[in-house]
């Protein structure tokens, strides 16, 4: 299949070189010596019409388009304040189809209409303010409705309450991965810092810190509970990257030497979403391509592609170096029962960092600590949620 | 006006005008219209290697993990071994591709060719201010397009950090390898651009202020004067904060300040520096990097006006009314920078403003748009290429703006901010609209560069391929970004949730290698119309501008005897009190004849 859509290219660009040479040469031998190049009326008429069939192409690559990709974009949101963003989307969709529409059509039509005849003589019409009153005075008022309800949703979805009651979690950029600290029984992060990063400590947490002591590094996926505002709180250690959740409609930029924040409520558990009608639909056209694509893989004695299964995705949104394309963390929302529970199962980062320093004759000892320390974190985890 | 105290620099350059040899009159020439040649085969050869780059990263894109022997050939067995293209090259090819495209072809290459031919003709001057500076402006763009594309062959490969080189990507050859001699190279030739913009634009404001022949006051300027006019204004405003922004990270990179940088660890180890901050030169990036798109587009939008004024046989529509809405666009270009960096980690609050301002410039992108359309309504539509191009570039215009509805609303901004409907809306809007505009100009003013003329066959052509493809590229890009396809990833194979919209990226693909091999169209029209084309008439479409009243073959000062003196407005088309349908602006008022409301 590729290789005969590089054989298409490679002809049209022949058939392109060799007709562009013909022309040029037909229209140099034969032609009379009188020809100007200037637009005769005959060319007017043929242009006039190719305007007009433009407009058809416009018009029916627009529609197809619209049928044949626009299942392709993304769908229900996962996030509460999600609804309002496409809503509001949706709004300004539909004010850019009926303008793009009507002006798209008056443009061509009108070259169709007015394409130049010898005999005729345009209209000598050079102002009136009463349409440019109503050609500014109509966007201006469309607009100052968006711009009302656009800052009223921004403002809704960028400021969180101070006493609003949210999970803070840390989002930790690095290239080309993500790492997350959730908080803790406290709710509240350790004091960290690049300059104290050391071994397992990767993210530069201050152990002194007593905020630290119940810190939760994860470094395989990010686990949210559903129906709980999530704080995010964004760190990166070397340069910029991007936290992106689409599905969320949620995005920040991550920035070396500040900390950047954005939240957001999951209303939809992964199950739930991947029970869509519209998701179910997606990933089973998506396994239909990798079947397809694994036969020829297969052929080749490659091995073929996994079947997919949806998860939501933390993506890296900001070029951030070479293997930027491949910066990626699966995002699972739980049930609140699920969450806790799977937070009660994760390691401490004080007892990681401990287990690494422990001088390794005294294995006794550390084995048990590390179980006495082992409940305290599933105490630990269990008093947090609540 | 100073007509009089110019005729003495006519005199005085007609003592030199013997002692003429190949070098002054075509390499160091201080004459505009050489120098407006030289900038647009300048642009021009630019802008293959821009074009060529992209169709290379399109092809990645849509066949990843294909070998092509081409990309071997083109970019060595470093960067593409056994046809395979490497990560980081890809990311070099869309970095040079975007700085090449933004600033070499659709800055220089367009603001540099026309402000320089047709500023001084269409006011009836006889040079630019400075033929000096004009000269040594050209030869700085040149200098630093030789540096960046030398930038192409250092050992580590050229920057690769985005056009918009954010630090500390752009800072640390330690996070990307382009960083180090590329990096180092593209800024020397940013800085030496902004030298030769900042000259050209000083130039391009003196003359236009102080040069207009007797009778042309700005309010019987041509559109194209008052869009050069204000681009370059634009331009003395915002390139200097780019250059700053520049010097302030060769400081960061070379001399260990922390402007831009603060607590990175990278490579295994801490660096030492403390308290800067990327977001500052995202700032001052902006405050060039928006601005720049007007300086970008509004040249193209004056020779749209102009071009669609004289083939349509009518006056544009609403002169006054374009004039305040240039100045508006220009206005508000000037505060709107932060509707790139709605999620860069600025005060929400910032946010909000830069909502507002941002889509307060849609009234004036629509009253443009309603003008133009106006403009050809009950006209005498004469399609020429260069009407082709500029219908085209109003059609691409409202596209492309449309979509800066959702751009530059914050609250939307969020979920497709850095996608491919990015990417897809500043094509459009900017980048397939100052190129059609540039098209435009190049068909209409080609007799009044070479006294010949471009082959109109081939330019029609030319223009309704690449009006088919430039939809059928941009257009379907708007869906995969609505996917959440983020830009600059080098492969979407690691997604199995974007399998889906690869044969999308194959379409893309497909439309830019055949609108891209059209482009070879122009290139031979150009080329062999400038040896073999027609010769041209003095006025070749009719049109009332004074450019159109200087004998074809070039001469220095422009008219042989005195300079034109002008009567009458430039859109004087379809006259009822005259029977030709067009009046030059130098044939004085009939007895009797009163001045046409405009």
């Amino acid at each position: 299949m590729t290789s005969l859509l590089v054989i298409i290219v490679l002809v049209l660009l022949a058939v392109a070189l060799w007709q562009l040479t013909k022309i040029f040469d037909l229209t140099q031998v034969g032609s009379n010596p009188d020809r100007s190049e200037v637009a005769t009326d005959e060319d007017n008429n043929v242009q006039g019409y190719l305007m007009f069939g433009f407009l058809a192409f416009l018009y029916i690559f627009t529609i197809y388009g619209l049928f044949k990709w626009g299942p392709l974009v993304l769908h229900t949101p996962a996030s509460e304040h999600g609804f309002e963003v496409d809503r509001l989307m949706n709004i300004t969709w539909l004010l850019i189809f009926i303008v793009q529409a009507i002006t798209q059509v008056l443009l061509h039509y009108f070259a169709f209409k007015y394409r130049g005849k010898k005999d005729r003589k345009a209209l000598y019409f050079a102002d009136n303010n009463k349409l440019e009153a109503i050609w500014s005075g109509i966007p201006a008022v469309v607009l100052a409705g968006l711009i009302l309800y656009g800052l009223y949703a921004w403002t809704n979805i960028m400021f969180v309450d101070e006493d609003e009651d949210t999970i803070i979690i840390e989002v930790y950029a690095q290239q080309f991965n993500w790492k997350i600290r959730y908080a803790g029984e406290d709710n509240v992060l350790g004091k960290a810092n690049v300059r104290l990063i050391e071994g397992v400590n990767s993210l530069g947490v201050d152990m002194a810190d007593p905020y630290s002591q119940d810190d939760i590094v994860v470094t395989t996926e990010l686990h949210i509970p559903k129906g709980k505002k999530v704080q995010f709180k964004m760190r990166s250690q070397d340069v910029l990257h991007s936290a992106y959740f689409p599905h969320f409609r949620a995005q920040m930029n991550v920035v070396p030497g500040m900390i950047t924040q954005f939240a957001f409520t999951p209303v939809l558990t992964t199950d739930e979403y991947r029970e869509l009608p519209y998701m179910i639909e997606k990933v089973a056209h998506i396994n239909d391509l990798r079947t397809k694509k694994s036969v020829g893989l297969v052929a080749k004695g490659e091995a073929a592609l996994d079947p997919y299964t949806f998860d939501f995705l933390l993506l890296c949104n900001k070029i951030c170096g070479a293997s930027h394309y491949n910066m990626q963390m699966k995002v699972i929302v739980d049930t609140p029962e699920d969450y806790k529970k799977w937070l009660s199962e994760q390691a401490l980062l004080v007892n990681q960092v401990k287990e690494a320093n422990a001088p390794p004759t005294a294995v006794d000892g550390e084995i048990k600590s590390d179980s006495t320390k082992a409940i305290d974190t599933a105490t630990v985890a269990k008093v947090a949620m609540k | 006006m100073s007509a009089e105290g110019h005729d003495h620099a006519m005199d005085h350059e007609h003592e030199h005008h013997h002692k003429q040899t190949f070098i002054t009159k075509y390499i160091f020439s201080t004459d505009h219209k050489m120098i407006a040649k030289q900038y647009l085969i300048t642009g021009i050869f630019m802008g293959v290697i821009g074009i060529l780059m992209s169709l290379l990263f399109r092809m990645q894109l849509a066949w990843p993990e294909e070998s092509f022997k081409i990309f071997n050939i083109l970019l060595g067995d470093k960067f593409a071994p056994n046809g395979v293209m490497a990560n980081d090259i890809y990311l070099a090819l869309v970095t040079i591709h975007g700085t090449i495209m933004v600033f070499f072809v659709l800055t220089a290459g367009l603001s540099g060719t026309f402000s320089n031919l047709l500023i001084p003709l269409q006011i009836g001057a006889r040079d630019m201010a400075s033929g000096f500076m004009n000269m040594i402006s050209y030869w700085l763009f040149f200098i630093s397009a030789v540096i960046m594309l030398s930038s192409l062959f250092v050992e580590a490969g050229p920057a690769s950090s985005g056009w918009t080189i954010y630090p500390p990507l752009s800072a640390l050859p330690q996070a990307i390898p382009g960083s180090g001699t590329g990096m180092t190279l593209w800024l020397i030739s940013m800085a030496i651009f902004i030298a030769s913009s900042l000259m050209g634009s000083l130039n391009y404001i003196v003359t236009v202020i102080n040069l207009r022949t007797k009778g042309m006051s700005m309010t019987r300027l041509p559109l194209t004067i008052w869009t050069f006019f204000v681009t370059a204004i634009i331009g003395v405003v915002s390139f200097p904060v780019l250059l700053s922004a520049a010097l302030l990270l060769i400081f960061d990179r070379s001399f260990g300040t922390s402007f831009f940088l603060s607590d990175i660890y990278i490579a295994g180890e801490v660096l030492h520096y403390q308290g800067g901050s990327p977001v500052l030169f995202e700032h001052l990036f902006w405050f060039l990097g928006h601005p720049e798109v007007y300086i970008v587009i509004l040249p193209a939008m004056g020779i749209v006006s102009e071009v669609l004024a004289t083939s349509a046989r009518k006056p544009i529509f609403g002169y006054r009314a374009m004039i305040i809405s240039t100045l508006a666009i220009a206005f508000l270009s000037t505060i709107v920078w932060g509707h790139h960096m709605f999620v860069s980690g600025m005060n929400p609050f910032l946010g909000s403003v830069f909502t507002f301002t941002t889509l307060l410039i849609a009234i004036p992108s629509a009253v443009k748009a309603f003008n133009w359309i106006t403009t050809l309504w009950k006209g005498n539509l004469q399609f020429n290429p260069a009407m082709l191009f500029s219908i085209g570039m109003v059609s691409t215009f409202i596209t492309g703006g449309l979509t800066g509805i959702i751009l530059g609303d914050s609250t939307l901004d969020i979920n497709v901010h850095d996608t491919y409907f990015v990417v897809a809306h500043f094509h459009l809007v900017m980048g397939i609209s100052a190129l059609y505009g540039m098209f435009a100009g190049v068909y209409h003013w080609f007799p009044r560069l070479y006294g010949r003329m471009m082959n109109k066959n081939l330019g029609y052509i030319h223009f309704w391929v690449t009006a088919v493809c430039s939809y059928g590229v941009f257009f379907p890009m708007h869906f995969i970004g609505l996917a959440g396809l983020p830009r600059r990833y080098y492969t979407n194979t690691n997604f199995p949730l974007f399998d889906d919209l690869q044969n999308v990226n194959v379409l893309i693909t497909m439309f830019a290698l055949v609108g891209g091999a059209f482009q070879l169209i122009f290139l031979y029209n150009f080329f062999a119309s400038i040896f073999y084309g027609k010769r041209s008439v003095q006025n070749p479409w009719k049109s009332n501008t004074l450019e159109w009243t200087a004998p074809v073959e070039h001469i220095h000062g422009n008219w042989p005897g005195a300079l034109p003196v002008v009567y009458r407005w430039p859109y004087d088309y379809s006259n009822p009190h005259h029977d030709v349908d067009f009046v030059p602006q130098n044939v004085p008022m009939k007895p009797g004849e009163e001045v046409l409301h405009h």
